[in-house]
């Protein structure tokens, strides 16, 4: 049984992760901003076969409640094995253009808390020697685009971030692991039209349960974005900006 | 995304596909009729609301609690997006499974009510609703009711094979059954000719839990494999199909003619075939959901099934229905034979009552079709039977009208926000 912390619980890919976690018989700590889904998921994963799930409501935009989280998720699951923190906004690009303010709270939900809370994270695991940290970012954070780089902005900050705590952390036992999921089709796309590109939150849960059993660094999800991200990388700039991506 | 039913026949799309992810979410306000839409495993179009909105309910998925009585009788309650498939996956390791179910798993529990679905155990168990102990209602002028039983009974006993038209069911509480392994005894017999599989039938239904037969309605005089089951004892293993194959793409023009479904017939009713075997219970409920997407093979025009139910004392008709079938030379795949038993359906419109049904297959083939529609339903009304709506694209009114005399009780409880294409069709046999 391994004790598991999930912040952004009610993200679609978070509880489909949290559905083969407790189908294993793992214990479960919530945490997000919304009671009656945190409650509704909870009951779920306790039929489902969790050993325990607690709940706590947290904005985690709140960085002053980032440690009395921790503690309660500490004490009410007695230690810490794995946290996933997948909580996220895909901003309108164009309003974040026309408003500083938009961007900035892009950043904020997508990039800063997300650096808060592995701060407080990674410290506890490097001093426990062991655990690990999955963070979501996204593919998006590979290369700036014109139709969507402040988020990319937010998930490249993250992305360099776990990369440095990655390497921190390697004389400690502990592992940072970024997920870099492609295309998902979750409430925070509904708007998009979806194509073959596109994976079910469930197929990026098995590649989360499966990476962070394997220790994995970084993970692409589904598989195939590690090259079509490899490609897009190295695209030279000239070219590139005539491309509509 | 256009949401189709199984059929895949052509249809104008909804105006609106919105998609449920909570139980608390109110309905929507929009103009026009609202519908549930589960897995859309119904064949026509019960599941259909062309220029109106369809809720797809898939998305609220949660399991909400699990007891086990001290009489050791169990409920599970969960929202009504939640697939049979989920519920096998996480209670049959557990030693659960349910006490009816239809001849695919991936229907939702919703959709299971709606439909009052049935299993190879009705002469046992009767229907889904039989074990539904409760469900929670949401109704267009914003309430919620909880209906069960002994609360709301008329509302209940409507919303059960209710095609979704009293309102969204939100949740239920179901009955599981205690099972001692995830295997069957099976027993496989081969039958010529319709009084050997009454004969078989009548044998089996006093011995065995589970019966059906599939025929070959292309041979000269019908023959067919009859399929008795029971669940295995404790100790029992049996391997677990492996992962589902899916059919790769939609040929323009169905490959199942004639000839491939006779050649087909003929090799499964001749393949070999062990008298008595042991086998998980997965193959034995749900044959085709080994492969995903089998409909596509009928082709782009689509198809329809075609599911009707004679009392018991008109067996005859059965055998003619069998011969307009094999005259016309529209073959069918899958013919399913079987009884239902004298448990009382639940619902007002519950399809299942005391008789015979059989189920087939037909590609769209236009007029040729209509026209062995026609035929067949000359023979289900003349007999005093009814289709399955859950199957049906295109039964009159008035054979519908005919089929459920409880038809003018049920519409007194119809949601006036819901509407379906199916009902649409056939609600011109209310007197106005
Ligand atoms: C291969 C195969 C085998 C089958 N075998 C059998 C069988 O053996 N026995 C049998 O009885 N049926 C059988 N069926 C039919 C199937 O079980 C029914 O059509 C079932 O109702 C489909 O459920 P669904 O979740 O896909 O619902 P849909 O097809 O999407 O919807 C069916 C109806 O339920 C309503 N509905 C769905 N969810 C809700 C909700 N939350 N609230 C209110 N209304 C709702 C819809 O409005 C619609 O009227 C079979 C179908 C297939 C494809
Ligand atoms: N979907 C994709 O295509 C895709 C691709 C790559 C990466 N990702 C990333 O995957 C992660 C999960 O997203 P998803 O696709 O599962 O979408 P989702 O279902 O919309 O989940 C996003 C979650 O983040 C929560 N959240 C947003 N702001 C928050 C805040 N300030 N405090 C606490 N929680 C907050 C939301 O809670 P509320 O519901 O309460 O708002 C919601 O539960 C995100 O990090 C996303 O960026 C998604």
């Amino acid at each position: 049984m391994q004790k598991i912390l999930i912040i952004g619980a009610t993200s679609a890919i978070a509880e489909a992760t949290a559905r083969r976690w407790a189908a294993r018989g793992d214990a479960l700590f919530l945490v997000a901003r919304d009671a009656t889904r945190l409650d509704a998921s909870a009951a779920d994963l306790r039929v489902r076969g969790a050993a325990s799930v607690a709940c706590q409501v947290m904005d985690a935009t709140d960085l002053d409640a980032h440690a009395a989280m921790l503690d309660a998720a500490l004490a009410g699951l007695g230690g810490l094995d794995v946290a996933l923190i997948a909580h996220g906004t895909l901003p309108e690009q164009k309003a974040c253009e026309a408003s500083v303010e938009e961007t900035l709270a892009a950043i904020a939900v997508n990039g800063t808390s997300v650096v808060a809370l592995a701060t407080l994270i990674g410290n506890l695991l490097e001093q426990q020697k062991s655990g690990v940290l999955a963070v979501i970012g996204s593919v998006a954070g590979d290369r700036g685009r014109q139709s969507n780089y402040v988020y990319g902005t937010a998930k490249g900050m993250v992305d360099i971030f776990m990369q440095g705590l990655r390497h921190r952390l390697a004389k400690s036992g502990a592992q940072a692991l970024t997920i870099k999921p492609g295309f998902v089709d979750t409430p925070m796309t509904s708007n998009f039209p979806k194509g073959a590109l596109w994976a079910q939150p469930d197929d990026i849960a098995r590649g989360i349960v499966q990476a962070v059993d394997a220790r994995r660094d970084v993970a692409y999800l589904p598989g195939f974005w590690r090259l079509i991200m490899l490609v897009i990388r190295h695209i030279p700039e000239k070219i590139f900006k005539k491309t509509s991506l | 995304m256009a949401l189709n039913a199984w059929g895949r026949l052509p249809v104008a799309p909804a105006a609106r596909e919105l998609r449920r992810s909570e139980r608390a979410a109110p309905l929507p306000a929009v103009d026009g009729s609202l519908l549930a839409f589960g897995n859309g495993r119904s064949y026509g179009d019960v599941c259909l609301n062309s220029g109106g909105t369809l809720l797809a309910t898939r998305g609220c998925d949660r399991f909400i609690d699990f007891r086990v009585e001290a009489d050791g009788s169990a409920t599970l309650a969960c929202d009504a997006g939640v697939l049979l498939a989920d519920i096998i996956d996480v209670f049959l390791p557990r030693g659960w499974f349910l006490p009816v179910t239809p001849g695919t798993r991936f229907v939702t529990v919703g959709g299971a009510i709606a439909n009052d679905v049935h299993g190879k155990n009705h002469h046992r168990a009767g229907s889904f609703g039989n074990h539904l102990r409760a469900c929670e209602l949401l109704r267009s002028d914003g309430s919620r009711r909880r209906c069960a039983p002994d609360e709301n009974a008329e509302l209940f006993a409507a919303t059960i094979g209710g095609l979704g038209l009293t309102g969204l069911i939100v949740s239920a509480e179901i009955a599981l059954r205690r099972v001692d392994s995830a295997a069957l005894t099976v027993e496989n017999t081969r039958f010529h000719g319709l009084d050997e599989f009454f004969a078989l039938n009548a044998a089996a239904e006093a011995a065995h839990e589970y019966a059906v037969a599939w025929i070959d309605c292309l041979a000269r005089r019908p023959r067919g494999i009859f399929m008795a089951a029971d669940h295995a004892p404790a100790g029992c293993v049996a391997k677990a199909p492996g992962a589902a194959r899916r059919a790769p793409f939609t040929p323009p023009l169905s490959p199942l003619n004639k000839l491939t479904l006779a050649a087909f017939n003929a090799a499964y009713y001749h393949k070999p075939l062990p008298a008595h075997a042991t086998t998980h219970l997965l193959p034995y409920f749900y044959p085709l959901d080994g492969i995903l997407d089998w409909n596509r093979l009928y082709g782009k025009r689509g198809f329809y099934q075609y599911q009707c139910v004679v009392p018991r004392s008109a067996a005859s008709a059965i055998d003619e229905m069998l011969r307009a079938i094999a005259a016309s030379g529209q073959g069918s795949l899958l013919a399913v034979l079987k009884t239902f038993g004298n448990v009382a359906s639940p619902g007002l419109l519950s399809f299942p009552m005391p008789g015979i049904t059989l189920a087939l297959d037909f590609p769209e083939r236009g007029a040729a079709t209509a026209a062995l529609f026609a035929r067949l339903d000359a023979i289900v009304a003349a007999a005093g039977g009814r289709l399955y709506p859950a199957k049906d694209a295109r039964m009159p009114a008035a054979l519908f009208g005919a089929g459920y005399p409880r038809l003018e009780e049920f519409s007194r409880h119809v949601d006036p926000k819901f509407s379906s294409n199916f009902w649409r069709r056939v609600s011109a046999a209310l007197p106005a």
